[in-house]
């Protein structure tokens, strides 16, 4: 039990950090750097262990994992999870914008017709 | 004087889908208040044309935004519109009273208020069901908590407005969390807030249209999720 106690710390550290974002409200350039570094370093970690996959074991055993295939495991639905929460907001930021756009337009309809004279009282 | 005052006063009806009731609802109000615009949030039924023969002014949102954006729609059509001082938000589905909303604009007038909020729980002419007597409670008390300002009823849709209220008052949330957040825009503007006890007529209409106590909790994660 206590051998896993680093990737324990690792992983509940991620998704508390995952949990803060959900509910801090974050502006959208920091929000797209962070989402871009974080898709180069999993590049660079997923080409790593294509060259050297024996990284990905020792890596493993470091945190009290017993082999590389099981933290390459938790590695994905770390970054399966992250990237939905990403997505979530982006479709949540979309869906904002969209409702000014559509209430925008049905202002300027509204005032088309409010100046055009009406044929019913 | 009364008179004026409604002729000062916009009301404004977010309209989804209520095609059956709603030109009755707003020919009924246009006898107290000459000034309607509704809403129509996208309706796939005829309610915009049913809401223009009962005498308001109709604006069309091209597709469904909810009723949040319908309000702040609504609002900023009102705002626009020369001598319009008190603005009521006014539910389509026949369940508010027009004398009730007239005597939160008679209360607004004297001046010292910025917004007027209905109440159903001041005096005992609501009966609504215990289930939903208890959810209500309980946003009451979570909203309290969270936004400083102290309402017994968090999720009436009759309000009356001044000018100021009508202009700062934000509304982000597309779904039912607008009436939440009209409550912390309260808090967060300092807006001089009373409530008002009125009647709300539950019909058999207006509770098959009403929402679940399911959506408390999505109204919940709306209000926190960004």
């Amino acid at each position: 039990m206590d051998s896993q106690l680093w990737i324990k710390i690792l992983l509940i550290a991620v998704f508390v950090i995952f949990a803060v974002m959900l509910v801090l409200p974050g502006r959208g350039a920091r929000h797209l750097a962070v989402r871009r570094i974080a898709l180069v370093l999993v590049f660079i970690a997923a080409i790593a262990a294509i060259v050297y996959p024996e990284i990905l074991n020792s890596i493993a055993n470091l945190v009290g994992v017993g082999r590389g295939t099981d933290l390459l495991l938790y590695a994905m639905v770390v970054v399966l999870i992250g990237n939905i929460i990403s997505t979530t907001r982006r479709h949540r930021q979309m869906e904002r914008e969209v409702t000014q756009l559509a209430r925008a337009l049905a202002l300027s309809e509204a005032e088309r017709s409010d100046a055009s004279p009406r044929k019913r009282s | 004087m009364s008179a004026s005052l409604a002729a000062r006063t916009w009301l404004v009806v977010p309209l989804y889908n209520e095609s059956q009731v709603v030109s009755e609802v707003v020919a009924q109000a246009r006898k107290t208040f000459p000034h309607i615009v509704c809403v129509d949030d996208g309706s796939s039924d005829d309610s915009a044309n049913e809401a223009r023969l009962g005498g308001a002014v109709v604006v069309k949102h091209p597709i469904n935004l909810g009723q949040g954006a319908a309000l702040r729609t609504g609002l900023d059509y009102a705002l626009r519109q020369p001598g319009a001082d008190f603005f009521v938000t006014f539910d389509s589905d026949g369940q508010h009273s027009v004398d009730d909303a007239m005597s939160m604009v008679k209360r607004l007038s004297k001046g010292d208020l910025d917004i007027v909020v209905g109440s159903r729980f001041l005096d005992n002419r609501t009966k609504p069901g215990f289930v939903k007597v208890v959810v209500l409670k309980m946003a009451v008390k979570f909203e309290n908590i969270m936004t400083g300002v102290k309402l017994t009823d968090a999720h009436n849709g009759l309000r009356a407005l001044s000018r100021h209220a009508a202009q700062v008052i934000r509304i982000d949330q597309n779904r039912m969390a607008h009436a939440s957040e009209i409550v912390a825009e309260i808090g967060r503007n300092k807006l001089r807030y009373e409530e008002m006890p009125v009647h709300l007529v539950y019909t058999e209409y207006s509770k098959s249209k009403g929402q679940s106590v399911w959506n408390s909790v999505n109204i919940l994660s709306d209000l926190f999720l960004k």
